[in-house]
């Protein structure tokens, strides 16, 4: 009995102990929400860079633009990411101010799972209607008369859309509303639009993921998942009329044709250039103006540094767009003003 | 007889903070802890009340803005629309409702058939056949093995319940869907025109969910069903055989219409777990907002809705989302209070006979 | 046949000439048999066959899912998964350390808070046995027993999580909790209901106080029993997913740095691993999502076992 009571006592003290040790050691935690649209490359950053700076640990949860910018303004996160960037509504209610940073690019690609169509042509109008629904069997003459020589099979078409408030939904979405009136109208711009056709996953990964198992599907995601998991994508047609691959060059060149604002918030959303690829967008991390702990604020700036320079380097890799150098250099301005 | 002086002396010394004396009359430390602990304990088991009550108002409470501004309108409309805020979550009740029975109807033809097979010993008496062909029906180790194998097979069913639920949605992903998609689609070509096989399964749908959950409610039809035939009392059974009825016809004659109030109850319950069941169905439900009679069209439940959408809902969300916990909530309760009920009515009614 | 009279005792004995009385006269055998001939016995075994059959089947899927988790899940089986943290996307190898060292953690704490609760619970109920309170705090356990687990987090979220502000192990523990206690307690009633009278009689004939009978008599040998509830409650909330996913979230990292162990932040845990994994198009996700699932099914069934094996001592009793 006495012997009992005393063990209890030294599991306590030792109990004691174990959460009073570690004040030695400035540990730095940095906890992160957002897009799935960047999340492979942010992923890859984070690990490398705690990998170099082992008392800073940067952890990054990949829950949709919608929840991270959620979380970010509900402040219990240090950072968000989000594809959609942020309504000037939402920051205004964030206090202390919210600043915006491009920290990658990339081009959203149509997938989808017809192997026996490696290079699927869809015109402005064939992938409109097949997003809004109009168009539903793969032998519809919109597409048929882009694709003389291909094998479209007698399928209803499977769309696979997004099930989370998300901001590679709003960019698809953007520019939808951009080449056709009657979808800005009847479906609209949004992170979570009401979708009259598809069966709904969540993230980018959810997307990808039913694409490969569902025959006859197509879907909208990050180009480096679909080049990851060798998903045969669609060659679209741009503003000029060609018809154009995703790749680093053409998204390139569909980025420079759009100016890159003070605010660091631009949108490129039906891109003029002939070789340049319709879809393709910037994705932001969003930190507080100000951080309590200055201690995370300093990470916090090493760690965007790290992005802009080593960083972009791997972008490409993994299927993402590099920024352009006078972009990097007005991001890399404003992170000095994070304190 | 020790002295008066001396008998407080020794009580002073052995009291104090020890519990375990007994020769003595218990000292006022004694008493005090011997009532605080009985309050403690009252204070304990009225905590599950409370605590069900406080479940219901934390999320009634949260609810109340969305209940405010949309109304009992919420539980018609069809339409989910967080931009438009247009929410109705009519199509999820139907999921909910229409998977659970169906998963009940399948779950409890299967749990139901487990339990007689259980309860009649069937297992057993094959075992004993084979034993006997060998002649070791008598041997210490082996004449044990006809209820070693009964045991073997309560157990085994009743870990088709210690399986977690995420695992059945991962089993059901990877190995289900792939399996019933060729005939699924096959039964839609060819009888397109019946309202059950009116769509393609493209993945996720309202079978491969319905064939998960039944598998889930199986253990718990099968092990209250069980616990009710083996109850009836054994001079009916005998007294049915007597009469020269064969073993179904007083299964289906006096052993069902007997325990059916327990039967009755278990398979309330199991009923009102499919309502609850959550993880399995987020994953093989297809989350897709329609109402649909067809078994391959994808649905949506509100545990599914609630697991999807929880984690992206902003501060304008959560009070819908509360308001669709709470119905769910409500549904649940009033199901599991039923069989509950019924239950405790079945259980009054073995003991009194 | 046999004479009214007795006369002697001779007559007793019956005749040898005369034939042994058949009690079976008059009965066609043909018909009692197990004849497939008669409808009766052919309904018995067609519905014998059938109710065999269904069950048989009712545990293929047991059968193909543990086959599934072995086959796939055995593949990636190695000592890293215990040691790694969870891979990112397109990168290979990596381990769920953090996930079972969470869910471990989270179930130990939900364990803690249960358990004092539950057991004294359970004590009340079985020691005031006939009052109405008692009545209606045993209906609200067995009420309770069909909770949904997404409202669990559902209400651990508004209870929790919005009240410190962020997510946390210990709100995920809370969740668990309250799947925890309805078992906890309805096990430990029906073990200190099941201590013989006597053993009770006798400690209060000694002059013990209500409260020294329950720790001295009562919990000790109950003790099996209440043990027997608590793994599989235990069991229960390892496996459990919904009420984990808004209010611990997840985590990539240990819970413990620098020798701390924080229970105020997210934290990784098995069951929502696997959902999260079980999404993903990488390959390298899907097979540690089996293999994870392989370990959970293995603690949870661990856990069974444990608690089956408290009980039989108390069956022989």
């Amino acid at each position: 009995m006495k012997i009992k009571y005393l063990a209890r006592i030294l599991g306590a003290f030792a109990l004691l102990t174990l959460t009073a040790c570690g004040e030695k050691g400035e540990s730095v935690k940095l906890q992160g929400a957002g897009a799935s649209f960047p999340a492979p490359l942010y992923l890859k950053w984070f690990k490398s860079y705690s990998a170099s700076k082992p008392n800073v640990q940067v952890d990054y949860q990949s829950v949709g633009s919608g929840s991270g910018v959620k979380s970010f303004m509900d402040r219990t996160v240090d950072f968000a990411a989000s594809d959609a960037a942020m309504k000037p509504e939402d920051m205004a209610k964030v206090t202390g101010g919210v600043q915006l940073l491009p920290m990658t690019a990339g081009s959203i690609v149509l997938a989808h799972s017809l192997k026996d169509v490696p290079s699927l042509k869809l015109s402005r109008e064939a992938y409109v209607g097949i997003f809004s629904g109009k168009i539903t069997k793969w032998t519809d003459p919109a597409i048929a008369s882009a694709n003389p020589d291909a094998k479209l099979p007698d399928a209803p078409i499977n769309v696979i859309v997004r099930a989370d408030s998300s901001g590679t939904t709003f960019v698809f979405t953007k520019h939808l509303s951009a080449v056709n009136k009657d979808f800005a109208k009847d479906i609209g711009v949004n992170n979570m639009p009401n979708w009259p056709v598809g069966t709904r996953s969540k993230g980018n990964e959810g997307i990808t993921a039913s694409l490969l198992t569902t025959p006859g599907s197509i879907g909208y995601i990050e180009y480096g998942y679909a080049q990851s998991q060798k998903l045969p994508i669609a060659v679209l047609q741009n503003k000029a009329g060609n018809y154009v691959a995703p790749t680093t060059a053409s998204a390139t060149a569909a980025l420079a044709s759009g100016e890159m604002p003070a605010d660091l918030i631009a949108w490129v959303s039906d891109p003029e250039g002939k070789d340049a690829y319709p879809i393709v967008t910037y994705t932001w991390m969003l930190f507080y103006k100000k951080y309590d702990n200055k201690a995370k604020a300093k990470a916090l700036r090493e760690l965007i540094n790290y992005g802009l320079t080593d960083g972009q380097k791997e972008s490409e890799g993994l299927g993402y767009v590099p920024l352009p150098p006078e972009v990097v250099t007005k991001v890399k301005a404003a992170a000095e003003t994070i304190s | 007889m020790a002295s008066v002086s001396s008998q407080t002396q020794i009580r002073e010394e052995v009291a104090g903070w020890n519990p375990g004396q007994i020769w003595q009359p218990p000292t006022r430390a004694q008493r005090w802890y011997d009532n605080a602990f009985r309050r403690l304990c009252f204070i304990f088991a009225v905590f599950t009340i409370l605590l069900i009550a406080w479940l219901v108002l934390e999320i009634a409470f949260r609810a109340m803005p969305a209940f405010r501004q949309y109304g009992l309108n919420f539980i018609y409309s069809t339409t989910w629309d967080p931009n438009k805020a247009q929410y109705g979550i009519l199509p999820e009740i139907w999921g909910t409702l229409y998977t659970s029975l169906l998963a009940l109807v399948v779950g409890s033809a299967f749990g139901v058939a487990a339990a007689i097979f259980l309860s009649e010993g069937y297992l057993g008496e094959i075992v004993f056949k084979g034993l006997k062909t060998v002649k070791l029906q008598h041997h210490p180790i082996w004449g044990k093995l006809p209820e070693r194998f009964e045991l073997l097979l309560k157990n085994l069913i009743e870990l088709l319940a210690a399986v977690p639920s995420v695992v059945y949605g991962l089993w059901g992903l990877f190995v289900i869907i792939p399996m019933i998609r060729p005939a699924c689609n096959w039964l839609h070509e060819q009888f397109g025109w019946f309202p059950l096989f009116s769509t393609t399964l493209s993945g996720p749908g309202v079978l491969p969910a319905v064939f998960v959950l039944s598998i889930m409610i199986l253990p718990t039809i099968t092990a209250i069903s069980r616990d009710a035939l083996v109850s009836v009392p054994p001079k009916l059974r005998m007294a049915a055989y007597g009469l020269g009825a064969t073993r179904w016809e007083t299964i289906l004659g006096v052993l069902l219409p007997t325990a059916s109030r327990g039967i009755f109850g278990g398979i309330v319950l199991g009923f009102g777990r499919a309502l609850g069941e959550t993880m399995a169905l987020a994953m093989l439900v297809g989350n897709a907002n329609r109402l649909t009679v067809s078994l391959f069209s994808p649905a949506n439940t509100l545990a599914a809705l609630l697991a999807n959408s929880f984690p992206e809902a902003g501060a304008k969300d959560i009070p819908v989302l509360m308001y669709a916990a709470l119905v769910l909530l409500a549904i649940t309760l009033v199901v599991n209070i039923v069989g509950a009920l019924v239950l405790e009515r079945a259980a009054g009614k073995a003991e009194a006979k | 046949m046999s004479k009214d009279r007795i006369s002697s005792k001779q007559e007793l004995i019956p005749a040898q000439n005369d034939p042994v009385p058949n009690p079976f006269e008059g009965v066609d055998f043909a018909e009692l048999e197990l004849s497939l001939y008669r409808p009766r016995t052919l309904i018995t075994i067609i519905l014998s066959s059938l109710v065999t059959c269904m069950t048989f089947l009712a545990l293929i899927p047991l059968f193909a899912v543990l086959w599934m988790l072995i086959w796939r899940g055995g593949q990636k089986l190695s000592l890293a998964l215990f040691t790694q943290l969870p891979p990112a996307p397109l990168e290979q190898g990596g381990g769920f350390g953090n996930a079972i060292v969470g869910t471990l953690i989270m179930v130990g704490l939900a364990a803690l808070i249960t358990v004092p609760l539950g057991v004294l619970a359970g004590v009340y109920l079985a020691e005031a046995k006939g009052s109405q309170l008692a009545e209606v705090v045993r209906f609200a356990a067995k009420v309770l027993t069909g909770f949904p687990s997404i409202l669990a987090g559902v209400f651990a979220y508004g209870a929790v999580v919005l009240a410190t502000g962020g997510y946390s192990a210990i709100a995920g523990a809370i969740a668990l909790s309250i799947l925890m206690l309805p078992t906890i307690i309805l096990t430990s009633e029906s073990a200190v209901a099941m201590v013989p009278a006597k053993m009770k009689e006798a400690s209060i004939g000694l002059g013990a106080t209500g409260a020294q009978t329950v720790w001295m008599v009562l919990l000790p040998t109950a003790m099996p029993g209440i043990l027997t509830g608590v793994m599989l409650a235990v069991a229960r909330a390892a496996g459990e997913t919904a009420p984990l996913l808004f209010t611990a979230l997840f985590s990539n990292y240990w819970l413990a740095s620098s020798g701390r162990v924080d229970f105020m932040q997210p934290t990784a845990s098995l069951a929502v691993l696997i959902y999260n994994f079980s999404g993903m198009p990488f390959a390298n996700q899907v097979e540690l999502a089996w293999a994870a699932a392989l370990v959970l099914v293995l603690l949870v069934l661990i856990f069974n076992l444990i608690g089956q094996s408290f009980s039989q001592p108390q069956i022989q009793q």
